[in-house]
């Protein structure tokens, strides 16, 4: 019992860094209908800019909420950049030709990505010195004592202020409005004067930067980064993604959690070597049963 | 020009050189290194600032082109060169190819080193026309190519090692297991949509990467399968020193030995089997299958109307391709004589993805023409080493963004109605 309460808390710190990489491709999904295959990339370039960051300001020495509030904001700022960049030179030359031309654009930047930063900062992993440490534990009676790091706590508690301000962003503001109009009907959108492109640039901007959070937790969950986390993670939170129902914003967190649920569980019950071989299978095996995901609205096929 | 217009394109360059500054100020700029416990930062600013001032520079020269209206001129010539390109010519050009690749081995410049190549390519190829049936006919996008490229290569490999039966009889096996495989994968997913579809192979390439890695017992785990055994002509080993009432190759042809016998037989191998999966393609295309294929390809709710069952009709595409797939794994395990689950990434998908979407879907020529341009970047960056991969991804997205319908974009159904011509 109390490993499996263990086991749950893990896997719930892991399922949010999948969800939030997750909404970022649920929402470039839902505004132009492409897989982004760069984004897992996108992620891990805020997990190096948070990395440089944390180094920066690790020799300074401020206090730790400041270092992590300042090392959020660096990170969100620069991975954005990023994202814009991307979508302004691979995807939207090519928004109104044929399905799989943007998938390859994508899937060349997201090489070019990768080996940029291989290029740059050196093929070695990157090990980072913990910032934080100790944690709550609890059922201190029993043989297991299960243990929640405050890291963890930092990450849920990150994860769901991070998910408030970006629901009320996309249900209640102008340009929460514009975005879910532009995935409904994007000509209709553009006749009643809202810049779609610029509405598309947008959700890139914000995909990027809560990727880059991820990533930025990544990099203190883990402690050690290369160049290609991105491959890895970004499959998973495609996976979320398309498991929560691709297109819907609570699926995609939905579908983050049970990634990061079903990742640890089989890790810690069943076998170490096949954890990314589950996630996979229960992608396959729920598009049998949900082929829509979740959450996601059922596929109207029209002639 | 005006002088307006210098000033806004000149604005525009700064702006971009900022952009430019945010992109390569941390990840270039600040280089992160470890040097005893703990990670440094060693600034390399220089290297920053000519980027930026490359960026800048770049977008003003552009800015002040386009003011001028003219398009880029070579690739407006390229493009239109290709597009030029038409079904008469490109037969033309097709027996041109072949002709080349059957006396390229005994041209005077032909060195080991491009014979080398030239296998690679011809590898490629041969992929990209197993994959073209699956992505280019059959309209689905197959993200895990490779794990049937990878079970050829592993069943051959056990096979040969086992049994150690020849060649011959285990290339057809390993053929038969990716089929199988293609169709253990496809039944259940092959009713999903497009993206979902790519998505779940490229989960699948990735399972059975994992299983290669973690199943020791039979695949020897990240080690790999040493000694697989070469091929032999018809029977006659490339030995140097045959044993004991044995002939060899260059004994039975009374020629004097040299390692160069093997790589010209392993590269007329690869020819002939390229070209039988391109022939077969070319004669299925005219079969009601794969007219089927082509059907479903562009409208599956009038294909269902008519009575075409979409997942049989896929499901037979994707374990043809998967078969060739599985060829094709077997001669590069024959060639290496040793397989890795490393040869088996996800980027080798992705390569052989690009190579029939760059081609121009559903164009056998174009397929030719993309493996020979990726694997040539590739090559001539092959000094650079770390650059190669980049200048790989980055000729992806320009060809995408100049021709996204690809190098190649004239393919037309086999037939039309009415002997309907555009």
């Amino acid at each position: 019992m109390e490993y499996f309460i263990q086991q749950l808390v893990n896997g719930i710190t892991l399922g949010s860094i999948y969800g939030l990489i997750a909404i970022g491709y649920t929402m470039v999904y839902g505004i132009i209908g492409m897989i982004n295959f760069a984004h897992g990339d996108i992620f891990m370039i805020g997990a190096f800019v948070a990395l440089i960051s944390f180094i920066i300001f690790g020799l300074t020495g401020v206090a730790l909420p400041i270092i992590l509030l300042l090392v959020l904001l660096i990170a969100m700022l620069f991975t954005a950049c990023y994202g814009w960049t991307v979508e302004k030179l691979a995807y939207k030359p090519l928004r109104g030709s044929f399905r799989l031309a943007p998938l390859i654009s994508a899937l060349g930047m997201s090489i070019v990505l990768q080996n940029y930063v291989q290029v740059s900062q050196g093929a070695r992993v990157k090990p980072m010195q913990p910032l934080f440490s100790g944690g709550l534990e609890f059922f201190k009676n029993s043989e297991f004592i299960v243990t929640v790091s405050y890291l963890q706590i930092f990450i849920v508690v990150l994860t769901i202020i991070l998910m408030g301000i970006f629901t009320y962003l996309i249900t209640k503001t102008d340009l929460g409005r514009a975005q879910r109009a532009c995935e409904q009907d994007r000509t209709m959108t553009a006749l009643l004067g809202i810049n779609v492109d610029r509405t598309i640039s947008i959700t890139f901007i914000i995909g990027s930067s809560l990727a880059s959070v991820a990533g930025m937790m990544f990099v203190l969950y883990y402690g050690v980064i290369d160049f290609y986390i991105g491959f890895l993670a970004g499959i998973k939170a495609f996976t979320a993604a398309v498991l929560g129902g691709i297109g819907s914003l609570p699926g995609a967190m939905l579908g983050g959690l049970l990634i990061g649920l079903i990742e640890t569980f089989w890790a810690g019950y069943v076998s170490l070597e096949y954890k990314d071989v589950a996630a996979f299978s229960v992608l396959i095996v729920v598009l049998i049963f949900f082929p829509t995901g979740f959450l996601g609205k059922p596929d109207i096929e029209k002639v | 020009m005006e002088k307006q217009d210098i000033i806004k394109s000149f604005k525009d360059s700064l702006f971009t050189g900022l952009i430019a500054l945010a992109l390569f100020g941390p990840i270039v700029g600040l280089r992160t290194a470890s040097k005893g416990e703990g990670l440094f930062i060693t600034p390399q600013w220089g290297v920053v600032f000519l980027l930026v001032g490359l960026c800048i520079l770049g977008r003003f020269l552009i800015n002040i082109n386009s003011a001028r209206r003219t398009e880029f001129k070579i690739f407006s010539t390229l493009s239109s060169k290709f597009s030029s390109i038409t079904e008469d010519k490109a037969k033309h050009f097709a027996i041109t190819g072949i002709l080349f690749a059957v006396v390229f081995p005994f041209l005077p410049f032909t060195d080991r080193y491009f014979m080398d190549v030239a296998i690679m390519i011809l590898t490629y190829i041969m992929l990209g026309w197993g994959l073209n049936i699956v992505v280019g006919l059959a309209g689905l996008l197959d993200l895990g190519y490779v794990a049937f490229y990878a079970v050829g290569a592993y069943s051959y490999a056990l096979i040969a090692t086992t049994f150690g039966w020849s060649f011959w009889i285990c290339l057809p096996l390993a053929g038969l297991f990716a089929a199988f495989f293609g169709i253990l994968l496809g039944f259940p997913v092959l009713r999903l949509r497009g993206d979902y579809l790519a998505i779940v192979t490229l989960g699948f390439g990735e399972i059975i990467r994992i299983i290669l890695i973690n199943w020791y017992e039979v695949t020897n785990g990240p080690d790999g399968i040493t000694g697989i055994p070469r091929p032999s002509f018809f029977g006659l080993p490339f030995k140097r020193s045959p044993d004991e009432g044995e002939m060899s190759f260059h004994t039975f042809f009374g020629l004097e030995y040299s390692t160069m016998h093997r790589i010209i037989f392993l590269y007329y191998l690869i020819l002939v089997l390229a070209l039988i999966t391109n022939y077969f393609t070319l004669k299925i295309r005219k079969l009601p299958v794969g007219r089927a294929w082509e059907a479903l390809r562009e409208d599956e709710i009038a294909c269902k109307s008519l009575g075409v069952n979409p997942t049989n009709t896929k499901l037979t595409a994707f374990a043809i391709g998967a078969m060739f797939g599985g060829f094709a794994g077997s001669f590069f395990a024959t060639r290496q004589a040793f397989i890795s689950p490393e040869s088996f990434t996800f980027i080798e998908s992705a390569i052989i993805v690009a190579i029939v979407v760059l081609g121009g879907m559903g164009s056998q020529t174009g397929v030719v023409l993309a493996s020979i341009f990726l694997i040539g970047i590739t090559e001539i960056f092959r000094d650079l080493e770390q650059y190669r991969m980049i200048a790989f991804g980055g000729a992806m997205v320009l060809i995408m963004v100049f021709k996204p319908k690809g190098i190649l974009a004239n393919r037309k159904p086999t037939i039309l109605m009415h002997g309907d011509k555009k």
